[in-house]
């Protein structure tokens, strides 16, 4: 957990901010197609539009894009061109993200000005500790003990938050596809092989597993994601196994067998995609869970940098102070809660929606 | 029946030398024997002391293959086959850390652990399949509505919420509990918090898991019928739903009894009880590896005898199933 809270606060530790903006870019426009790609889908499309007629499943899908927009936002980094012989402070040398800049046309100061010298409460005018001190600018929801302001490390957090979420379901949906399908669609030896190999990684408890995969990589995102992937997978991974058993036996399957298609085509024209709302919706459903046990992981000492499981770590000792320093704790656990709060819902109503089961009228 | 349970027993041997590999790859390839040494003995530790320390415990031991031996202890006198054999045999050496042996740490830890837990298990087992069977009564209503709600509202917030929110409410405001600590004469003074704690932590989440079920079960045409023959509302719930809706639940239960030994490792840290989740959270702050590869391996075991034990299970709370 080096360099936790000193500014600024970019790329994640051992990723250059370059890679990361690429990645952010080419994460953009991949989400982009895909969303208007399911919306023109004939079967996707329209169970997707049928949320418009959904005002409660609405709202949470609009937090949960903001929160994936202020996420994205903080990806996009680029270094200011400063003229030369000009003097400004070591910060603004840095790249500095999209996020950063927005809030800091936001506050007026730039974001990394915009500080106290310790902890002062929501809105407070002067410093909490010393009430003497009359403090430069106010604070919507406080600032921390090194003087930062709590919206902005909150704001901060959101990208670990939706990249922690996501990176490990990208490294495990196509490990369970590929091993779940095979061992459903050709049973025999590979079945047997997969099943042996899930359950024996099914038997070490996941946390454990974890932290066994985090101390043998090392800690940093890239380490903690594919962690986090190779101990998720197991769940997704038989779920599709036991689908893809029944596809197989499904007359249009075996009616594509006898037209001579080959199997590798049947699999990718016939199982996947009758399997894809399950694994779409799992993937939903477990970017809540993933989000959850980052903070977990931060209290054990192996989370990421500036992440809300951070804030939350250094936030506890806090609430045991008197008088309590209560915002640091209170607002991030806040946003968490936001966040998985949007994400489980709009899950939820997606998994009725997506259920081939469920008719729906255009 | 026998010969099942004894073919399930050996089918399960795979599994924990798969187990046993992984942990072997995954902890032995990490740290350096000099490291695990000095972090026993202090930085400032002689080269012979840590020389005679990893010796001791067998790090000095080549991975695969003895070039100093002769014969097959060229392959025997290696950590990977003193490993699996110690491992195998129960016997779990010292910790790296202070030297006390493991297998008493794990006996010490077993208590506390299984006082927070099994209490935390049964009244959340009790809380959840009652209120699930409520809502799924009032299924398609404001109520359920409103409790479905409330359930993903309460699976969505962090454990440190429930748990900072107990120690505050009942701990710092009302003082009905101690906010943590322990005491073996009276466990229970100390365990009322945490259990407290924990079962509200889990509770959203297991009531629309049951709920689920029930409302499956609640639509099948047997309940249609007993309601039809007039059979009362309380005999179809406990007598013809309950006994319906049992593989799953069971399946559910099983499960969770490795988690039951290992104990909750937030839990026991926020609370400082000295039960196995708290010992493996020590163990992993301070890089032990031998203890945290014991508690892993241990309940490796738990989990697959908690397996074939679902399976048995099944054949008593519905006798359709035959295992052979």
């Amino acid at each position: 957990m080096s360099g936790l809270f000193s500014m600024p606060m970019l790329a994640f530790e051992g990723i250059s901010y370059t890679a990361e903006r690429n990645a952010a870019l080419l994460f953009g426009i991949a989400f982009v197609v895909a969303i208007i790609y399911l919306l023109r889908h004939p079967f996707w499309g329209v169970r997707l539009k049928s949320l418009g007629r959904m005002p409660f499943a609405m709202v949470f899908l609009v937090i949960t894009l903001l929160f994936i927009t202020i996420a994205w936002m903080d990806g996009i980094a680029w270094k200011d061109t400063i003229p030369e012989g000009k003097q400004v402070p070591l910060e603004a040398k840095e790249p500095r993200s999209m996020l950063d800049r927005s809030f800091a046309m936001v506050v007026g100061v730039p974001e990394y000005e915009y500080r106290a010298r310790s902890y002062s409460a929501p809105m407070a005018t002067t410093e909490f500790v010393d009430k003497s001190i009359e403090i430069k600018h106010h604070h919507l929801l406080g600032t921390n003990k090194t003087g930062y302001d709590t919206l902005y490390l909150i704001l901060k957090g959101i990208k670990p938050a939706v990249v922690i979420g996501t990176l490990p379901l990208v490294i495990a949906i196509p490990v369970a596809l590929l091993f779940g399908v095979s061992a459903g669609f050709f049973g025999g030896r590979v079945d047997d092989f997969v099943v042996y190999l899930y359950t024996t990684l099914a038997s070490i408890p996941s946390l454990l597993l974890l932290i066994a995969l985090i101390s043998a990589l090392g800690p940093g995102l890239l380490q903690v994601a594919f962690g986090l992937g190779i101990a998720g997978w197991i769940g997704l991974c038989r779920l599709v196994r036991g689908e893809s058993l029944k596809l197989r036996e499904m007359e249009y399957v075996q009616a594509a067998t006898c037209l001579g298609v080959s199997r590798g085509k049947i699999i990718l024209r016939h199982v996947i995609p009758n399997l894809l709302h399950i694994v779409i919706i799992t993937a939903i459903l477990a970017f809540s869970g993933l989000v959850l046990s980052e903070a977990v992981l931060a209290y054990l000492g192996i989370g990421l940098e500036y992440s809300w499981g951070g804030i939350i770590d250094n936030a506890r000792a806090e609430l045991a102070r008197t008088p309590v320093i209560w915002w640091n704790f209170v607002f991030s656990t806040l946003a968490f809660f936001l966040l998985v709060l949007s994400v489980n819902v709009v899950g939820d109503v997606l998994r009725d929606l997506l259920d081939p089961r469920t008719t729906f009228e255009d | 029946m026998a010969a099942y349970i004894i073919r399930r027993l050996l089918l399960g041997i795979p599994t924990v030398l798969g187990v046993l590999l992984i942990l072997f790859t995954l902890f032995f390839w990490v740290a350096r024997p000099v490291d695990i040494a000095k972090r026993a003995l202090g930085e400032k530790a002689q080269q012979e002391q840590i020389d005679r320390w990893i010796e001791e415990h067998g790090y000095h031991l080549p991975k695969f293959v003895n070039k100093e031996a002769s014969g097959l202890n060229r392959f025997t006198e290696t950590r990977f086959v003193h490993y699996f054999s110690d491992m195998l045999t129960f016997d779990f050496g010292r910790s790296d850390l202070d030297d006390i042996p493991i297998a008493y740490k794990l006996k010490k830890g077993a208590l506390p652990s299984l006082c927070l837990t099994v209490p935390m298990f049964f009244v959340g087992l009790f809380l959840a399949i009652a209120l699930a069977l409520l809502i799924a009564l009032y299924r398609g209503t404001y109520i359920d509505r409103m409790s479905l709600i409330l359930c993903v509202v309460g699976m969505s917030l962090v454990i440190f919420v429930y748990i900072m929110g107990g120690q505050y409410l009942f701990g710092k405001m009302l003082n009905w509990f101690p906010i943590s600590g322990w005491a073996a004469n009276h466990p229970f003074h100390f365990l009322a918090l945490p259990i407290l704690v924990g079962t509200l932590a889990g509770l959203g989440e297991s009531i629309r898991f049951y709920r689920t079920i029930m409302v499956n079960e609640i639509n099948s045409d047997y309940i249609r019928t007993s309601r039809a023959k007039g059979v009362s509302d309380r005999d179809i719930l406990f007598k013809h739903l309950l006994k319906n809706a049992m593989i799953p639940i069971l399946t559910r239960l099983v499960m969770a009894i490795p988690f039951l030994f290992m104990g909750s490792l937030l839990l026991e840290s926020f609370f400082g009880i000295p039960g196995l989740g708290y010992l493996t959270v020590e163990a992993i702050l301070n890089n032990d590896f031998s203890t945290v590869s014991a508690m892993v391996y241990i309940s490796a075991i738990i989990y697959i005898v908690a397996n074939l034990l679902t399976d048995i299970s099944y054949t008593f709370v519905d006798p359709r199933v035959r295992l052979k």
